[in-house]
């Protein structure tokens, strides 16, 4: 049986968490000014997984992985409601500073972005921002070789982040991001820039991250969602109502829904009848 | 007639076609007429710098170098030297730079960094390119009418209290250094706040997303990211202000006092090459004219020094920051 809201709105069935959740994400409704961008989403982000987000553009899935770090608090018109519990605390209630969110939940994003600073700055920025009193060094070293890119630099710490190729900036800002070893890292499509052999290498990283950390990952690429992702989340696009609305269509571990999804948008998408 | 290799390919079906000979003549004036406009301001700095050095030749034959070394400027005597005004010249513009830079990058920062709203930044903006629409006589006045009683007091206090400390040795009597300085500085403040500005404007918001990203606050954001970002165009408006600074005339000759002196000293007289030029030139005999035409050719090296040294920081800054070769 489908729920539905009052307004006879669809609303995915509950996906049930095996394991324990670090991020409990609850979207009643995401608004940029008027635009309702995303409603009625629930994803649970389980502990030591990665949880992958898959859906055809606009369907708000970028949105509402920004929200769980609230990236989205940089836009004047964002308007969220609704809840996302991490370690019992709303990230969104009033008492909670946005900049402390981003400190324990790292972002990875579409485009690379490092800053004009050397390859070594960029990485220990955020060791630097969160008074890292250890070997800083050692674990700048430590993140570099992880992000699959230690090899490229390996002689050019001292060169700017931006003489860099685009995939191996990208590299160097997953670097950035790990480098902190936040608790959990919300990754935007991030090998949409990389070539295959890279995007191997990230994808090897997702999977050795998760031993310690929570992933949760945007991606445009279903191949990418059934190789890494444990439990994956379809967003569609509701055109019902006039505008564009992403919402969930369905939560599931990656097998069901690749296999045998519940939804028939599910199954079209997957089976590449819609993208 | 155009020579076109592909004939063949025209057929029936292909749209495609070469560029007319028209379009080819288009290209090549519009061409011609971007590098005659490039060369045409290459050949009048050349000129110039000739035209003053022809006229400064008798003078740089019987002055030679002690010309820039000498402290006297004599008419009587036929005695020039122009250490003072250089002097003058290097210090004002400095504190300028040093107070109106710092005004002007901190000016950038409050438009640009989402410290108020579009609406009231566009009031800002106006208000503070204003500023360079004033004619500098204006300014010379309001430091002579407003500036200089209003500094007095603090002048003379700090010289009362502090007058062993070399910066303020002196008292104002009136005109000198530091009203100089002050009016500078608001004069070069709106170039170096527009420039810089527009540096933090350019800055992709990917940047800045990363730097919140990675849980920065916001000064540590612009402090830490938007500012090593930006520092290349952010020098480069320092240049050109302290480049404006160096050649400002009226307000610094109704201002720091006409009087060749060497001194650290905030509140004393001073001298620039440009004033002096200004307020000497009318009266001036043929010896003289010579004179000032060879300081002017010093206030032109200065210049260019300043201007080329700039332009090496840029670069490095550049090659540092942004990887560009």
């Amino acid at each position: 049986m489908n729920m539905q809201t009052d307004t006879g709105e669809f609303i995915a069935k509950k996906y049930e968490p095996k394991g324990p959740v670090v991020l409990d994400c609850h979207v009643k409704n995401i608004f940029y000014g008027d635009f309702r961008a995303v409603r009625d989403t629930t994803i649970p982000i389980e502990k030591n997984k990665v949880t992958g987000f898959i859906g055809p553009s606009g369907c708000g899935k970028s949105t509402v992985l920004r929200s769980m770090n609230r990236m989205n608090d940089l836009i004047d018109s964002f308007r969220f409601e609704g809840h996302i519990q991490y370690h019992k605390h709303d990230i969104y209630s009033k008492k909670v500073d946005a900049v402390i969110v981003r400190r324990y939940i790292g972002m990875v994003f579409q485009l690379p972005n490092p800053f004009s600073m050397s390859i070594y700055d960029n990485v220990a920025f955020g060791l630097r921002l969160n008074g890292y009193k250890g070997d800083e060094e050692e674990m700048v070293v430590k993140a570099l070789k992880r992000a699959a890119i230690w090899n490229d630099v390996k002689d050019k710490l001292k060169n700017s982040g931006l003489s860099l190729s685009g995939g191996q900036q990208q590299r160097l800002c997953i670097a950035r991001a790990i480098a902190t070893e936040p608790d959990v890292l919300l990754m935007d499509e991030p090998c949409s820039a990389l070539d295959p052999i890279a995007t191997r290498q990230i994808e090897e990283l997702m999977v050795e991250l998760k031993q310690h950390y929570s992933v949760a990952l945007v991606t445009h690429n279903m191949q990418q969602a059934t190789r890494v992702a444990d439990t994956t989340a379809f967003l569609g696009v509701d055109i019902s109502q006039g505008g564009r609305t992403g919402y969930l269509v369905e939560m599931d571990e990656t097998k069901k829904i690749f296999e045998d999804p519940q939804q028939l948008l599910t199954k079209q998408y997957v089976r590449g009848e819609f993208s | 007639m155009v020579y076109n290799p592909f004939k063949e390919a025209s057929s029936d079906k292909t749209l495609s076609a070469p560029p007319s000979a028209t379009d080819y003549l288009k290209d090549t004036v519009f061409r011609s007429f971007a590098y005659f406009c490039a060369l045409s301001i290459v050949l009048l700095v050349a000129y110039i710098v000739f035209e003053l050095g022809s006229q400064a030749l008798p003078a740089i034959k019987t002055h030679g170098l002690g010309f820039i070394t000498g402290t006297t400027w004599d008419t009587n005597e036929g005695v020039f030297g122009v250490l003072p005004e250089i002097w003058g010249t290097l210090y004002s513009s400095f504190l300028a730079l040093l107070l109106g830079g710092f005004l002007g990058v901190a000016i950038a920062i409050f438009l640009t960094q989402g410290f108020v709203h579009a609406k009231f930044e566009m009031i800002f903006r106006t208000v503070i390119e204003l500023l360079a629409a004033i004619p500098s006589v204006v300014y010379g006045l309001w430091g002579i009418y407003v500036l200089i009683p209003l500094i007095r007091p603090g002048a003379q206090w700090l010289h009362d209290t502090l007058g062993w400390f070399p910066l303020f040795g002196t008292d104002l009597s009136g005109p000198g250094l530091a009203p100089a300085a002050l009016v500078l500085a608001i004069m070069i403040l709106p170039t170096v706040a527009a420039i810089s500005a527009d540096a933090f404007r350019r800055i992709p918001y990917k940047v800045k997303e990363a730097a919140y990203g990675m849980g920065a606050t916001k000064w540590e954001v612009i402090l830490k990211v938007m500012l090593p970002t930006a520092s290349s165009g952010i020098l480069a408006g320092l240049v050109l202000g302290f480049g404006r600074a160096l050649g400002e005339t009226m307000a610094l000759a109704m201002l720091i006092g006409n009087v060749n002196n060497i001194s650290v000293s905030l509140f004393a007289p001073a001298n620039t090459l440009a004033s002096l030029l200004a307020s000497t030139f009318p009266e001036a005999g043929q010896i003289e004219i010579q004179a000032l035409m060879y300081a002017a050719l010093v206030l032109l090296l200065i210049t260019f020094i300043v201007n080329v040294a700039g332009l090496a920081v840029q670069q490095y800054t550049m090659r540092k920051f942004e990887g560009k070769k």
